[in-house]
């Protein structure tokens, strides 16, 4: 292979960032067919992975890293490490998320410019939609941990963005940041997680630590038996969890659905949710069959494998917690976003039994629902755009008026159903035949799931029958089809999945195999065959789970209602809880923020000092170093000098009339000060003791003119007690830590240092400069942005009309508009 | 403030301060000074400048807004630092380079662009507040 391949794994997710930016621009110029223009850019993601399938189905893979961050590992002392480094890599399971992620990509990207043509804000959606869809291809094509983490929460906050689209709803914003805060803060959970396992794999032969995924698979089983298996593994299930929609975590995904309708296809069908499920197939090299023994107080010692239990439990309940819910649903979409709830369970379920089968079955699903799940979203945006709504109830007989969209739904619904030759039947039989088995809990899996099937079937079959079958309805406006642009894409995705029963052999060796041997770590086999085993149980209970659907169909409107009762009855629902500990969080923080912000200066004043104190006395009582004696220094006359201009500042502060006097007295001091830095060779403090000491009083000066106090300090006998007190506690404090300080040896190491560099290496004589702008130059490069920014803020709270009356505060205007304009002339 | 000794002395003065603290700046690398100190002696002149003759007197003298020298200042010092990377050497690294002028040798660094950025950002943000708050003061 040339070098060159390799380069282009790492432009993949990069491209649509670019795109991006373009977008809005493009959208200025060509309108509505921006979205034409602008699918060029998944399309040929798209193609260019197309050539990665013959490579990686013969087991090569593909990696493209760059030096990124290489200070950033945990190393044995002395050594170089690699570090974190900008990595991207192919095999089978990134291969075939990232051809869902651009292949899906490129219909939404032509649906939107459709769906959403003569939209002012059409560009800025498109921008959004491509920048989720690099950040998502960053996701599945990251080596390095970090760099996976960087375009995990990037996904979270596109979709943020995404979500809130229609910003002027409010449903719309509290969707958004529902989102965002629970599988941005999932990523976050996961953060600890990513930090423990690259701490864990320090391995002191080498000394180094490994941050790349690659390299994981090397010592899973040292992970696996390490104490910390267990808590690294729940932070990385806190991630993929909230993510991929997990029960009790599920919440989120319908309220995500107040997105437009591409929206909720791209990130519900192969993007968004499935990023948890990409994370745990990733990571199950590395963490399934950990074996973990606990000491419960209750149960005693218990001991299980953690993943396995874990993943089918919180699976197996989501699943069917989304199904059962996807019948009380009367919104299309919401119906949708239910079963995809179902769906992602699931396939969590399926990579916890994690057994060759189960990881065979995962794979095929995750392909077949990403297809019929785009589709059917799809589907329901046409029926949304070409008839004014989207509930079931209201809709009947569009077969005729909406014909491609008939066709769609109804490809679509076969594969979600599991019909022969859609290539959701393949999943469904590759499931079953996974948990046929004599143990009672692989018998319990197995009800689950097909309970979970035939309520997932129901529902698929409401949504392609009900709208278009029987009498025509009233519906807000005029039924009609949509555009070429639009239902190409969901007949699309439903014929391909047709099609995967004619070519069961090419599906095998070029994604099943692949993709489930990557998850598994073991060269699976492929036996996908569209003629039934009548003699073989799967067929049976597909067979079982298609009569239970249909009957579930017939029933659904019964049911609907029924569910619909329950719900009433339980009253909380975990949006409730959400929202609950939301106004919780900022009731908490305004409490908080009352209480430490109350707006008195004085009393600030006390709490700093009293800090100050405790902070200068405590160390010194704690650790003993209390000071016994103190030696006369003995100084020349011009020292006794400067000490004597400092005590004539310090009577002339406390015997000042007014503030103004006061202020400049304490200048006096501040000039002292200055002085002996000069005499005891600091002239570079000295020198900026000076400016500042200068400056300070100016400043002060003029805040005090600003503020409008009373020109004398008035206050009551026992404030000024408790602040005298406070001032001579603080000041003792300080000398006695300084002569403490001078007690102890004076480690010259660091001046050495300096001193024997600072002109050979930094080619400059004046240390203190020299350390400022070159040693430690980061530090002065962040110290200079913190005063600008400061300035700013100053500068804003100067000119802020708002506290005007209180404070006196606040020019007349048209001094402040001469002023301007005498700045700008 | 309005003395006419003092009105009368201040342009002089602080065109010395500023060419002072340039100075200053310069020298800085191996003699006592530096961009922070000689930020401060040149906010110090405008300051100055503000109450002897006005803020507008001052913002006309000053032409830019100060907070945006400010802002200058930040930029230029994180470009220096961004130079280095055209060395294939990590952010900030110092690059030196000496040729000869008019018969002296004469040395350009990083580490000066740098300090120059610090010297503004000090100057723009110290003078920005001063200004501010002296105009409000003339304002009422």
């Amino acid at each position: 292979m040339e070098p060159s391949i390799d380069f282009v794994v790492a432009l993949i997710p990069i491209a649509p960032f670019l795109a991006a930016f373009l977008a809005p621009l493009l959208h200025r110029f060509v309108g509505p067919a921006a979205g034409w223009v602008l699918a060029i850019v998944p399309a040929s993601i798209f193609i260019s992975l197309l050539g990665f399938i013959e490579p990686i189905a013969h087991g090569e893979s593909f990696t493209y890293a760059l030096d990124w961050l290489p200070a950033m590992t945990y190393l044995s002392p002395g050594l170089q490490g690699v570090g974190i480094q900008f990595s991207f890599f192919i095999d089978g399971l990134s291969l075939t998320f990232g051809l869902l992620i651009s292949g899906i990509g490129t219909i939404i990207v032509v649906y939107s410019g459709s769906y959403l043509a003569g939209h002012r804000q059409q560009g800025r959606f498109l921008a959004f939609i491509l920048m989720f869809m690099g950040s998502m291809l960053g996701l599945v094509l990251a080596d390095d941990l970090i760099v996976l983490f960087i375009f995990w929460e990037l996904t979270s906050i596109t979709s943020f963005l995404l979500i809130g689209f229609d910003h002027a709803r409010q449903a719309s914003r509290r969707a958004a940041i529902q989102a965002l805060v629970i599988t941005g803060g999932g990523g976050l959970v996961m953060l600890a997680g990513i930090a423990l396992l690259h701490l864990l794999t320090f391995d002191p032969a080498s000394g180094q630590a490994l941050w790349k995924m690659t390299d994981f698979i090397g010592v899973a089983d040292l992970i696996r038996q390490s104490d910390y298996y267990l808590p690294i593994l729940l932070l990385f299930l806190a991630g993929a969890f909230t993510k991929s929609a997990q029960f009790p975590f599920h919440f989120w995904l319908p309220n995500a659905m107040e997105a437009p309708t591409p929206v909720s296809a791209f990130l519900h069908s192969a993007t968004m949710v499935k990023a948890g499920i990409y994370l745990l197939a990733r990571m199950s090299p590395i963490f399934a069959n950990g074996y973990v023994t606990l000491d419960l107080p209750l149960f005693g010692s218990v001991d299980f494998y953690a993943w396995n239990i874990i993943l089918t439990t919180f699976g197996g309940v989501t699943l069917l917690w989304g199904a059962v819910f996807a019948l009380k649903q009367t919104d299309i979409k919401q119906m949708l976003a239910q079963t995809t709830i179902a769906s992602l369970g699931l396939l969590v379920l399926l990579l916890g039994v994690g057994t060759e089968l189960a990881v065979t079955a995962a794979v095929i699903y995750l392909v077949a629902h990403a297809f019929y799940k785009a589709a059917l979203f799809l589907v329901a945006g046409l029926i949304d755009h070409g008839t004014g709504t989207r509930e079931i109830t209201e809709l009947g007989g569009l077969r005729a008026k909406l014909p491609f969209t008939f066709a769609a739904a109804v490809l679509a619904a076969i594969s979600m159903a599991g019909l022969p030759t859609a290539l959701g039947f393949f999943a469904k039989e590759e499931m079953y035949a996974a948990l046929i088995g004599p143990d009672w809990h692989q018998m319990a899996v197995l009800l689950v799931l097909f309970v979970g099937n035939a309520l997932m079937m129901a529902v698929g079959l409401s949504v392609a029958i009900t709208p278009f079958f029987g009498a025509l309805k009233q519906t807000p406006h005029a039924p009609h089809e949509g555009a070429f642009a639009m239902w190409a894409g969901p007949v699309l995705l439903g014929v391909l999945a047709m099609m995967a029963g004619f070519y069961t052999y090419e599906l095998g060796h070029y994604y099943v195999i692949p993709t489930a041997s990557t998850i598994y770590n073991f060269q699976v086999d492929s036996h996908l065959s569209l003629i039934p085993h009548f003699n073989q149980w799967p067929v049976w209970i597909s067979i079982a789970t298609w009569i239970a659907g249909v009957a579930l169909f017939m029933f659904l409107p019964k049911i609907r209602v029924g569910l619909q009762n329950m719900q009433r009855r339980m009253g909380w629902t975990f949006d409730d809880g959400f929202d609950a500990s939301m106004f919780g969080l900022i009731k908490g923080a305004s409490m908080i923020t009352r209480l430490l912000h109350h707006g008195r200066l004085e009393i600030y004043l006390v709490v700093v000092f009293v800090g100050f104190a405790l902070a200068v006395f405590v160390p010194q009582i704690v650790g003993g170093g209390l000071l016994t004696s103190i030696e006369m220094p003995v100084l020349t006359f011009y020292e006794w000098g400067v000490i004597v201009i400092a005590l004539a500042g310090l009577v002339a502060v406390l015997a000042a009339g007014t503030r103004l006097v006061a202020i400049a007295s304490l200048g006096i001091q501040g000039f002292a000060i200055a002085m002996i830095f000069m005499l005891f060779g600091a002239p570079d403090l000295s020198f900026t003791q000076f400016m500042v000491e200068i400056l300070s009083v100016v400043i002060l000066a003029l805040v005090m003119t600003r503020l409008h106090l009373d020109r004398r300090d008035r206050r009551v006998p026992w404030e000024i007690l408790r602040d005298g007190f406070l001032a001579l506690v603080c000041g003792v404090g300080v000398t006695m830590l300084l002569l403490l300080v001078l007690q102890t040896p004076l480690d010259m190491r660091l001046t050495e240092f300096f001193a024997a560099t600072s002109t050979p290496i930094a080619h400059g004589h004046n240390i203190v400069n020299v350390i400022l702008v070159d040693y430690r130059g980061l530090d002065t490069l962040g110290e200079i942005s913190v005063v600008m920014t400061a300035g700013v803020a100053i500068l804003a709270l100067i000119r802020m009309r708002g506290g005007g009356p209180k404070l006196g505060i606040g020019a007349k205007k048209s001094s402040r508009r001469r002023a301007r304009k005498g700045a700008s002339a | 403030m309005n003395t006419i000794i003092f009105k009368t002395v201040l342009p002089v003065l602080a065109a010395m301060m500023l060419v002072f603290s340039v100075f200053v700046l310069l020298r800085g690398h191996n003699e006592p000074g530096g961009g922070f100190i000689g930020g401060l002696i040149a906010a110090s002149a405008l300051a100055m400048y503000g109450i002897a003759l006005g803020v507008e007197e001052a913002r006309k003298a000053l032409v830019v807004d100060p907070i945006s020298i400010a802002g200058v200042g930040v930029l230029l010092a994180g470009v220096a630092g961004l130079l280095s990377l055209g060395y294939q050497v990590p952010f900030l690294t110092g690059i030196w380079h000496s040729f000869s002028f008019a018969g002296a040798e004469v040395t350009i660094s990083t580490p000066m662009v740098f300090d120059i950025g610090v010297y503004l950002v000090v100057m723009g943000t110290i003078a920005a507040i001063a200004l501010a708050l002296e105009e409000d003061e003339a304002g009422q």
